[in-house]
């Protein structure tokens, strides 16, 4: 809906990808879209990321306002040098003077039963890079806003969708269904308020972050989910308000722990503001600290449940 | 003195074309001598910039195109407005061709404020209206290059992209990958290997299967042009432009044979692959600047004494930017921070430590919007 919209408000936006056109979109996210736009608004690539990812930039060089999709972001890093060294930093090396209005989309994160290729989260890999701004949306209304806001922002933006979400469905409110529906970028949003732990998430992080709420709400435990919506930049005030309030701290993602979005958050904990209110380190709940097993077991594993983040609230109240 | 003469060359070898560019051409008195100014001042500007490297003035990557100046001034003298170039990291001669005074090169390289993005983009990293830089990636920018020719295209602005690659980049995959693109969807885009016969310091015969640049677009019709030859080159681009956006019939490779006279940049002396006796013999007897002096002069087109003078003009001219080049100053530490983002969402700018906050600003008006 928010592609729908923006194309038909703008003829500089097109999208290119592969299978976003006559297939309707390898996850259905393009459907409908090239019956009603053709050819010239929707296209099909062939499978050369490296390749079309850089005429996509080019195109953004030249005035138009791409949206490309990655079948999925694992097979980006095929293209990682023409987001990183063309995307990112062409406006900085141009002093300002060449800009890069291109949104890279699709989905992202630890998928179902596809084992180590094709399942891990970027979000880490691409906030590392100034220059971007990188969104990771959980619900309905955060895809809808931010995407429209990607689209219209005048710099190049990673927009992280989570896999295994697509098929999930979530109430929103109307004003999210009018066509100027947009929310900001580098807006956390407070997804549940509590008073006892903050639990700062994003993307499906989110849904369990608020599931392991829901059930540590009925042992008295007040939880505060944090959805950070946008990775770079990260809105560190959101978390620090919440900290001072809640006086704990613990990080839920999907991609594994070194360097991760978790290991940021923490760094800018410890170095913020609201580091004297905490009453325990800041820990990460996150992937394990492997690539991605196939066997279903094992990958169930591998990433956070709200069990673990359950476990992780209690042994940092000193409840269990 | 006449004031406009006829000249003939060596015919183009062409590949899955029946026809190519013509192989005679009318030039202007008026255009030869802007031409024979802009290809000394490349020479001229690129040498001072070899000297001010050995001064150290120059730091870091510094990839001199003397020698390959007529790519640079026939391809601009056979493009229209609304045309445009992205090129690799050997990016000075373009620069000053697109637009950019020999200041804003020079300024750039010694990295200073007068420079062409005010010294934060150095040797490989200049802009101009329709010039989409250097591209410090090898292979990188001929994708963007792609990209540029589809805006064309889906804007319908008639504009042909020329994207220029070396024999060295040549063999990149994402290359072969922006052919398979260009074609599939008909983009008036140019590609072109400006062939100096040396990857770094790796000859074409020890790095490529195949030398013959013009023939690797397959399915894309291909042209070898002389290099050495303004006049060759101006009239390969006014064939593009007709035969890309014109006739619309999508895009075409070129090859273009140069040579480079330094080496591969500042740090290689250029000597260990090949022979000082092979660079002297290509002075000698192919030189681009020479070569086109003696075709004004044996045409009547000019006299040996203004071309002369036109050497002793750009000599001064160009030393007086070398001594503003040093004498001005850097830009300060603040501006570190600026132009990271046209719409910068995150507040301040994180600097060494944490508590080193800084302000982001925008300095600049966009050339591409």
């Amino acid at each position: 809906m928010a592609l729908d919209e923006e194309l038909a408000r703008d003829d500089k936006v097109f999208i290119m990808g592969e299978e976003v056109a006559q297939y309707d979109g390898a996850y259905k996210v393009t459907r409908g879209l090239w019956k009603k736009y053709g050819d010239k608004r929707v296209i099909d690539t062939p499978i050369t990321e490296m390749g079309f990812t850089g005429m996509a930039v080019g195109a953004a060089f030249n005035n138009l306002r791409p949206i490309l999709e990655f079948m999925t972001f694992n097979f980006s890093m095929q293209a990682i040098d023409q987001v990183i060294n063309s995307a990112a930093k062409t406006f900085y090396m141009s002093g300002g003077t060449v800009n890069v209005p291109i949104v890279f989309r699709g989905p992202n994160g630890c998928a179902k039963g596809v084992a180590a290729q094709h399942s891990q989260c970027f979000a880490a890999w691409y906030a590392h890079c100034p220059g971007l701004k990188v969104i990771s949306p959980y619900d309905s209304e955060d895809c809808k806003g931010l995407l429209k806001a990607a689209v219209r922002d005048p710099d190049p933006v990673v927009f992280l969708e989570n896999e295994l979400l697509y098929g999930v469905a979530f109430d929103v409110d109307d004003k999210v269904m009018e066509p100027d529906f947009l929310l900001p970028i580098g807006k956390a949003k407070i997804q549940r308020a509590g008073t006892d732990v903050t639990l700062v998430a994003h993307s499906i992080g989110v849904q369990f972050a608020l599931d392991a709420a829901i059930e540590l709400a009925k042992e008295g435990i007040s939880c505060e989910v944090i959805n950070l919506r946008s990775i770079r930049p990260l809105d560190m005030d959101t978390v620090n308000e919440s900290i001072k309030k809640t006086n704990h701290c613990i990080t839920v993602e999907g991609g594994w722990p070194q360097h991760g979005v978790g290991a940021e958050v923490s760094a800018c904990v410890a170095e913020g503001p609201a580091f004297h209110y905490l009453d325990a380190p800041v820990i990460r709940i996150c992937g394990v600290d492997a690539p991605m097993p196939y066997a279903q077991a094992a990958e169930a594993a591998a990433t956070p449940q709200p069990h673990n983040i359950s476990t992780a609230v209690k042994r940092m109240l000193g409840k269990q | 003195i006449a004031t406009e003469a006829t000249f003939d060359y060596h015919p183009y070898k062409l590949h899955h074309l029946d026809e190519g560019p013509a192989t005679s051409t009318t030039l202007t008195r008026d255009e030869g001598l802007r031409l024979y100014h802009q290809m000394v001042t490349v020479r001229r500007m690129e040498t001072a910039a070899a000297n001010l490297y050995k001064e150290k003035a120059i730091r870091g990557f510094c990839h001199l195109c003397s020698g390959q100046e007529a790519i640079y001034s026939g391809l601009v003298a056979g493009m229209r407005s609304q045309d445009s170039v992205i090129t690799s990291y050997r990016a000075h001669g373009f620069t000053y061709v697109m637009g950019i005074p020999v200041l804003g090169v020079l300024s750039e390289l010694t990295g200073k404020k007068s420079g062409v993005v005010r010294g934060k983009g150095g040797s490989m990293h200049m802009y101009a209206k329709n010039f989409y830089g250097g591209n410090g990636i090898v292979g990188a920018q001929v994708p963007l290059g792609a990209g540029i020719a589809f805006a064309h295209k889906y804007k319908g602005d008639g504009g042909v992209n020329f994207s220029l690659y070396g024999d060295g980049a040549a063999s990149q995959g994402q290359i072969a990958e922006a052919f398979n693109m260009a074609r599939l969807w008909n983009l008036p885009a140019v590609f072109i290997c400006e062939n100096n016969h040396y990857g770094m310091g790796t000859s074409e015969d020890r790095h490529s299967a195949s030398t013959e640049f013009y023939k690797r677009g397959d399915y894309i019709p291909g042209i070898h042009v002389d290099g050495m030859d303004i006049l060759a080159v101006r009239e390969a681009a006014r064939f593009a432009i007709d035969y890309c956006s014109v006739q619309e019939k999508g895009p075409l490779v070129f090859e273009i044979s140069t040579y480079r006279y330094h080496g591969h940049s500042m740090s290689d002396p250029g000597t260990s692959y090949r022979t000082r006796d092979e660079v002297q013999e290509v002075r000698q007897t192919r030189d681009p600047i020479t070569g086109f002096r003696d075709r004004l002069v044996g045409a009547e087109l000019a006299e040996v004494s203004e071309l002369k003078a036109i050497e002793i003009e750009v000599k001064k001219a160009v030393d007086a930017d070398v001594k503003k080049a040093k004498a001005d100053g850097q830009i300060g530490e603040e501006e570190l921070f600026y132009d990271i983002y046209e719409n910068n969402l995150g507040g301040k700018i994180r600097g060494i430590a944490p508590w080193d906050k800084h302000e982001h600003k925008k300095t600049q008006t966009a050339i591409n919007l």
